[in-house]
């Protein structure tokens, strides 16, 4: 992960959003993240971002939920330690799918979570930057990345045309590392005032 | 954008509903004459009318138990399409018909599948006669689909009475809402007490006079409930691919491939719930029904290939097939999996219906192929012909503009 430099604009509103992103894209700037409080339909679209394969990765444990576990089923009461119960043949299809049925479910919803935490950077004992720390209660923030031929101050302005209130330039890491929130940091001290436009 | 208004029927579409009704009257006539008397007494015959009028009754009315629930649940997605739904479930009018008319002659010529007619000297059977009589049966199966007709009915004159004179306020529309509300709520109630609990068992669990399946109606419905979506999905593709309903897009499409993904889990979910409980327990009197179905004693019953098939293609085929969001999206793949949902389902009747009147063996062929293509030659026909005399698009109703911009 490096250290990279960013143009960090804050809108107050979600509509003005949607045509701020469409402009920036067809500038040509790197848009980096847009962090908004709430999920806003059709954002993504406009993002161009494409679709997540999460759901893949969820079939994928859950077929690896449905054959471990009928296996495990099937080893057990045919081969290890066969039961007669209830006179019932000891490779009792029926009564296993409600089990196999219940783990398919459990192993594709925890390894989906697993793996959206690990694809948003979110884990205990781990940190991340935050561009705008109210982009979880009340603001919309749109970071781009500079790239070398991207001019800081043409950026800026660029910004508050199309609607940006508050406007600043970070360096920041844009991957996870070790670290705790409540311990290495007071959330809100020392925050750096956004420049107004 | 200007809209098409009224479907326009299409001559080969015209041609081709008729043909399929000529091949079902044809197909009911040399049923008749080969089936309809002798050895069994008409059983073959009148199982056959009896498996292909209920089936295609029931799903044409799940069109009208859909819009109702959607409805209810204030559901908007569903107006772009409402029209396509409402005209199929006028064919429950000329289906319902025909199904009185046979249901009422199981009664009354009495071609010996309902058992319980005569429950002389059999204990259980006259344990159940306050239940299983043909007085009670008769009464219950016109109030069952009188009451579909007229209620349905109903919610197709609440939503056609805008079309000419829109809603004034936003007061209008919320007392618009609350009428659409209480009438479908109603018409919920009678689907509930009718095709959810007490019809089925009279028309079809009753052909196994002394077994009984709490699950029973509720495995019915869904058979019949995610027939009758794959019914509303093949309709409104075909609509969408002559040039109508300009306002529907995949994302509706979409929307009812999930229904029909979900139902046929759903489908599956009580199949075995129902399956399972008879398996564990192991009791004589309830294993039997399933002796023809599955297996006994490590041989396999007549019906064991076809349930099995029957049982791939509405469970595995969906599940599979449409899981991806891409194939629910598809217009080819939707329509094909529609197809085979209805087929499928159809062969679930089949099962329901034959392994019980004779549990020996399967003597499915052209006949029952033939009923069956008279039927869905009817459906066409009068879908067709309502889809041509009202508008296709519920232009004033409230949530137009939310089905519009309807995406998933």
């Amino acid at each position: 992960m490096a250290v990279k430099k960013f143009v960090v604009g804050v809108f107050t509103e979600e509509e003005p959003l949607f045509e701020a992103v469409k402009k920036v894209r067809k500038t040509g700037y790197k848009l980096h993240e847009v962090y908004t409080p709430f999920p806003i339909h059709g954002l993504d679209h406009a993002m161009g971002l494409r679709d997540t394969s999460i759901h893949t990765a969820g079939f994928l444990y859950a077929i690896f939920g449905t054959t471990s576990m009928l296996s495990f089923m099937t080893w057990c009461l045919t081969t290890d330690w066969p039961w007669n119960i209830g006179g019932k043949p000891h490779f009792a299809l029926p009564a296993w799918i409600p089990i196999t049925f219940e783990f398919t479910v459990l192993c594709a919803c925890v390894g989906m979570v697993l793996t959206f935490c690990y694809l948003c950077q979110l884990a205990p004992f781990v940190k991340k930057h935050h561009f705008n720390l109210r982009s979880t209660d009340d603001q919309f923030t749109m970071v781009i990345e500079c790239t070398p031929k991207t001019n800081e101050a043409e950026l800026s302005s660029f910004l508050g045309g199309i609607g940006a209130t508050g406007i600043n330039v970070q360096n920041a890491e844009t991957g996870w590392w070790l670290g705790r929130y409540d311990k290495d940091q007071k959330l809100f001290e020392g925050q750096s005032e956004t420049v107004s436009a | 954008m200007a809209i098409k208004e009224f479907f326009d029927i299409p001559a080969r579409y015209k041609n081709w509903s008729m043909a399929l009704m000529g091949v079902g009257v044809l197909s009911v006539i040399i049923g008749f004459i080969l089936y309809g008397t002798g050895e069994h007494h008409g059983a073959r015959f009148w199982g056959s009318m009896l498996h292909n009028s209920t089936y295609f009754l029931l799903i044409t009315n799940a069109a009208m138990f859909f819009i109702c629930a959607a409805t209810l649940a204030m559901g908007g997605f569903q107006i772009a399409f409402r029209r396509v739904s409402e005209a199929i479930s006028i064919a429950v009018y000329p289906l319902g018909v025909i199904a009185l008319v046979v249901l009422i002659a199981l009664c009354v010529v009495d071609p010996h599948i309902y058992h319980w007619l005569h429950p002389k000297g059999d204990k259980i059977l006259e344990g159940k006669s306050g239940f299983l009589n043909s007085g009670f049966y008769i009464i219950w199966t016109i109030l069952t689909i009188g009451l579909w007709m007229v209620l349905g009915r109903k919610m197709r004159q609440i939503s056609r009475e805008l079309d000419n004179n829109p809603l004034p306020d936003v007061e209008a529309g919320r007392r618009y809402i609350f009428k659409n509300s209480v009438w479908a709520s109603i018409f919920i109630v009678w689907f509930g007490l009718t095709a959810m609990s007490v019809t089925p068992w009279l028309w079809l669990m009753s052909l196994d006079a002394h077994w009984f399946s709490t699950m029973y109606s509720w495995y019915t419905f869904a058979s019949t409930f995610v027939a009758g979506l794959a019914l509303i999905t093949i309709f409104v593709v075909y609509m969408k691919n002559q040039g109508y309903l300009e306002y529907t897009n995949e994302e509706h499409i979409h929307d009812l491939g999930k229904f029909m993904f979900a139902f046929s889990i759903f489908w599956t979910y009580l199949w075995f719930a129902q399956y399972m409980l008879i398996w564990y327990a192991n009791i004589p009197e309830e294993t039997i029904y399933f002796k023809s179905r599955v297996t006994s004693n490590h041989h396999s019953g007549a019906y064991t290939g076809l349930y099995w098939f029957m049982f791939c293609i509405n469970f595995i085929a969906p599940i599979l097939i449409l899981m991806r969001r891409g194939s629910k999206r598809n217009y080819t793949t939707v329509t094909f999996m529609a197809i085979v949902i209805i087929f499928g389902h159809w062969l679930d009747f089949y099962q329901m219906v034959f392994a019980s009147i004779s549990p020996e063996h399967v003597e499915l062929n052209l006949f029952d192929f033939g009923v069956a293509a008279g039927f869905v030659g009817l459906i066409m026909y009068s879908t067709g012909k309502a889809m041509a005399k009202y508008p296709l698009l519920a232009k004033n109703h409230p949530f137009i503009k939310e089905s519009i911009i309807h995406h998933t």
